[in-house]
């Protein structure tokens, strides 16, 4: 059991200290796309390193509120990382109905940062602020539903109700084996959670993240005046969502290897993910914000039509 | 049971001391006086009652026969885990609402107000909910159950010089009425099938009674009065009409101890019912999803209904509405899983609602005092006047902001934690047969998602609105200073809100005993139901550990920043305009710029409006506007013809009623003469 605790705890450190390399692989296949050079690889990790030696600049309107949020964000988003199982091992902290948990922690962090973007009184932030809030509303059931065909899967596979309503059972490599035999729906969530990766880390087609102005609507928008090491909190806290998501879409592709070879495939498809959204990047557009439910819509959609295809036999 | 009628003792002698004191109009000093008389009353029967709550064992059952003399029926109080539960958001409320609502009277004007009437009328409403919650007899239930609905109409009415105040207590008074009308004829129907009025005798006598099989006609007759009746009072749609109405008028404390404590009863009712409604296992499987249905219904349309208010406390009371939704819908999964011998499905359920019905009350309460604090310094609640005021008001911004986390559903606050208990009982379905039911339990799990979604968009919205940025009128910038010894009743929810989400294992044990109790179980499930109670309390406790685990690490990175900045430069500038110069308070995001992407896409379902009018021209001088709005539908389109007809009906019958005493004998005679031809017919 301590070993698998210490699988876990190395993993868990992996993810940490390697989640800020996707941003940077994202920059570097669509600079590659457009035929530039392009940042270095690790420039998030040297943004937070230089942004953690500076002083901070903040608004006279604005409250403790403000100045909480990027550490209230960063905080749930690493202790839902801590529920999920990253290859291999079972997450110690695993619990039935921990991915609950998890989703509310994600949102723990999301109130903090459209609090503080409403807390700085400006026109620009509130927008932010008020289209997060109705993305991410909607991205939860979507959320949910695919969870949710996980746990009937694991039902399926003869687990007891305690163990298969965790993150840990769910992603531990033999629902991944399922869709081999003849569980043909489950190729519809690792699109489900990509989806969802675009959404709730703003990428394009939800949202454009290169400029802080015009073409960014959502998130960079509610961290304008954020500055100094609030904003590395949020720079390392946006990286480690990008993870989780990347995470949870990779844990359906790996199946039930032997220990290192799982971990490994597992990494090697977060890295790969964000290649692919490198390149989503840059073969399409922004979506018009009218548009983007339909997006989830189609997403809350494809879970459903897996949830009956779960149930259905 | 002897604490319990002492506490019953005191706030009665309260009552009637009130009562002596409100006959005649008070001097300025005794109506002081009758101020400081209700609060201690309240105060010191409301711990009584507390104390009798918490002494005893919660698992036993204990009751009392008074010898007083009904007409019908026995004086008979009973104190099971159920009762209990039930009690704590009555007696707690009661005791913070009477503290703030004691402070908050002092700034009313004792000649415009009479203050020992209001106090009467709030121990007649605490008694009346107390005995609501412990009647065991049909007869005692439903004369506890009229003081307990006519008590809030004198309570909402305190501003009575506003004719808005008066229509939303008439509105009330209405409301409560049809469901007592409901109510009266579920309990005249219960006494005719089975022959008693005692409810603890039908619970015993159930399996072998006149209801052992309540797939009947009389059973389902039964089953929609009390859905009708108790649902009236709890808010469900469309009978939710009264709230939105009601808790916008009355005085804060009153609408905090309505939300909290008063619409409990109508869940506490149709839980008790269900008890005796049906043997154990036996309650047709219709009746689980048709209560899961209305309440995921009501969940949605509380939830989107509220999105679009303007006003703080009419926000407030739509999302009462939806947390009544929420409940009903744990409710209706512990009937399902009843019904189809799921033990899990049917524990959790009814666990989930029970402790959602406890954190319910504690931050709603804390909403609502907050909400009237607001009211009370700046002079609204409508949000488009106000902003800025967590720098103003630093004690009310940071009890608002706990209490819409918590009801955001966000860790490690209480909210989070009847959720978890619902959706795992929901999450069992695919342990049903049949794959309408487990998609059925699948889809209200989503449906619940997308609530809970909502809901923090919403309370996003009323503190961040509300609390944050710039004040948007003169209201916000000129408050009126509110120290801690005006906010500390606000401190005793606060703490719950808290200690329920980090000490969750323990308020779980507190509503799982009332489950066990309100739901008996087929013999055979009873050891599955345990493990299921057990395997939630162990999921809560690493929940809340992780939760707290999360608060600490919170901490522990803002210390590292203070560290961080300790010798730097933290400059402190306007906020960033993107190279505008010339910003304003009106240039902020409004509570409806907020809720118009959700209000547009959820128009077609829900009815809300938006209004938007630009100003004309290259650079507009008058400001344009958005405005979003939700007119209530179901109170234009089903009440409004219904009342118009019933109305239209009476008046037809006004043509027998002419006021000439000889045709009104002519009247007696023929009905004489009718019913002995009638009598002789047969």
């Amino acid at each position: 059991m301590s070993g698998e605790l210490a699988v876990y705890l190395v993993q868990f450190a992996l993810a940490l200290a390697l989640a800020p390399l996707l941003p940077g692989i994202i920059n570097r296949v669509k600079a590659k796309f457009a035929g530039r050079h392009g940042k270095p690889l690790l420039q998030t990790y040297y943004d937070i390193a230089k942004l953690l030696g500076k002083g901070e600049v903040i608004s006279r309107t604005t409250t403790w509120t403000f100045a909480a949020a990027p550490a209230i964000a960063l905080a749930g988003t690493a202790c839902a990382m801590a529920l999920l199982p990253l290859g291999g091992a079972p997450s110690p902290l695993a619990f039935a109905g921990d991915f609950v948990l998890a989703a509310y922690l994600l949102g723990m962090g999301r109130f903090a940062v459209m609090l503080g973007a409403l807390d700085t009184g400006s026109a620009f932030e509130g927008m932010g602020a008020s289209r997060e809030a109705t993305f991410s509303a909607l991205a939860e059931p979507v959320f949910f539903l695919a969870l949710m065909v996980l746990t009937s899967l694991c039902l399926d596979l003869g687990r007891g109700a305690t163990a298969a309503f965790s993150l840990s059972a769910m992603f531990d490599g033999h629902t991944a084996g399922a869709w081999l035999t003849g569980k043909g729906e489950l190729l519809l969530l690792p699109v489900i959670f990509f989806v969802l990766l675009l959404v709730e880390n703003c990428r394009i087609p939800v949202d454009d993240p290169t400029t802080h102005l015009e073409l960014t609507m959502i998130h960079e928008v509610m961290v304008l005046d954020h500055s100094g090491p609030n904003l590395a909190m949020i720079l390392y806290g946006s990286a480690l969502k990008l993870w989780f998501f990347a995470a949870l879409a990779a844990g359906l592709l790996t199946p039930a290897l032997p220990l290192w070879q799982q971990a490994g495939l597992r990494l090697l498809i977060i890295l790969l993910l964000a290649v692919a959204v490198g390149v989503v990047e840059s073969i399409m557009a922004r979506l018009r914000m009218e548009r983007v439910p339909y997006l989830l819509g189609g997403a809350a959609a494809m879970g459903t039509l897996a949830l009956i295809l779960t149930q259905a036999r | 049971m002897s604490l319990f009628i002492t506490a019953i003792c005191i706030l009665a002698a309260t009552a009637v001391l009130c009562a002596l004191l409100a006959v005649r109009p008070l001097s300025e000093n005794a109506a002081r006086a009758a101020n400081a008389v209700g609060v201690v009353g309240a105060v010191v029967g409301c711990l009584v009652g507390l104390c009798s709550v918490a002494s005893g064992p919660w698992t036993g059952s204990e009751s009392l026969r008074l010898p007083l003399g009904l007409p019908v029926g026995a004086c008979s109080l009973g104190l099971d885990a159920l009762s209990r539960l039930f009690l704590l958001p009555v007696f707690g409320l009661g005791l913070v609402c009477a503290a703030s609502g004691g402070i908050a009277l002092r700034h009313e004007a004792p000649d415009r107000h009479n203050f020992a009437a209001h106090w009467f009328f709030y121990h007649m409403l605490l008694l009346g909910m107390a005995l609501v919650m412990t009647a065991r007899d049909a007869v005692l239930f439903m004369l506890s159950w009229e003081i307990m609905s006519l008590a809030p109409f004198f309570l909402i009415d305190f501003n009575d010089g506003d004719s808005k105040v008066r229509d939303a207590s008439w509105v009330y008074l209405v409301a409560a009425h049809l469901g007592a009308v409901a109510l009266m004829a579920f309990f005249t129907l219960l006494w005719q099938t089975t022959g008693g009025t005692s409810l603890e005798t039908l619970r015993q006598t159930v399996s072998y009674g006149p209801l052992a099989q309540p797939g009947t006609v009389t059973g389902t007759a039964l089953f929609v009065l009390a859905v009708l009746g108790f649902g009236a009072k709890a808010g469900l749609a469309p009978m939710h009409v009264w709230l939105p109405e009601a808790h916008p008028a009355a005085p804060s404390h009153i609408s905090a101890l309505l939300s909290g404590a008063m619409i409990n009863a109508g869940l506490y009712g149709l839980v008790r019912s269900f008890g005796f409604l049906a043997p154990p296992g036996a309650a047709p499987e219709w009746w689980g999803w048709a209560l899961l249905l209305l309440g995921l219904a009501t969940g949605l349309m509380g939830i989107l209904k509220a999105s679009a208010q303007s006003n703080l406390k009419r926000l407030l009371a739509y999302s009462s509405v939806e947390n009544m939704g929420l409940m009903t819908m744990g409710v209706g999964a512990g009937l399902i899983g009843q019904s189809c011998g799921n033990a899990w499905i049917a524990v959790l359920g009814y666990g989930g609602a029970l402790l959602h019905m406890l954190n319910h009350a504690a931050f709603k309460g804390l909403l609502f005092l907050c909400a009237g604090e607001v009211l009370h310094a700046t002079g609204t609640v409508r949000m488009p006047l106000l902003g800025g005021l967590q720098k103003r008001l630093p004690l009310l911004g940071a009890a608002f902001a706990l209490g819409a986390a918590a009801i955001a559903c966000l860790p490690p606050l209480n909210g989070f934690t009847g959720e978890l208990v619902l959706a795992l009982s929901l999450l069992d379905g695919p342990a049903l047969f049949g794959v309408e039911r487990q998609m059925g339990l699948l889809l209200a799990l989503t449906g619940l998602a997308a609530i809970s979604g909502l809901a923090a968009a919403l309370y996003a919205k009323a503190y961040g609105i509300t609390f944050l940025g710039e004040p948007r009128s003169g209201f916000a910038a000129n408050v009126h200073p509110l120290s801690w010894r005006t906010l500390w009743p606000l401190a005793v929810p606060a703490a719950v809100c808290l200690a329920g989400g980090l000490a969750a294992p323990w308020f779980f044990d507190l509503a799982s005993g009332a489950a066990q109790s309100a739901l008996p179980l087929p013999h055979q499930m009873t050891q599955a139901g345990l493990d299921g109670l057990a395997q939630a309390r162990a999921s809560l406790a690493v929940g809340a550990k992780i939760s707290g685990a999360g608060l600490a690490l919170a901490l522990l990175l803002l210390l590292a920043r203070r560290v961080l900045l300790r010798r730097r430069s933290v400059e402190s500038m306007p906020t960033w305009g993107c190279g505008f110069q010339g910003a304003s308070p009106r240039i902020q995001y409004t509570d409806a710029g907020f809720t118009e992407p959700v209000a547009k896409l959820f128009a077609p379902v829900m009815g809300l409006k938006t209004r938007l009018r630009l100003g004309q021209g290259l650079f507009p001088q008058s400001g344009g506007d958005l405005n979003v709005s939700a007119p209530d539908r179901l109170r234009s389109g089903l009440f409004t013809p219904l009342f118009t007809a019933v109305e239209s009906l009476c008046n037809a019958c006004k043509v027998i009623q002419h006021g000439k005493i000889h045709l009104y004998i002519l009247y007696i005679l023929a009905t004489v003469v009718g019913l002995l031809i009638w009598g002789l017919r047969s």
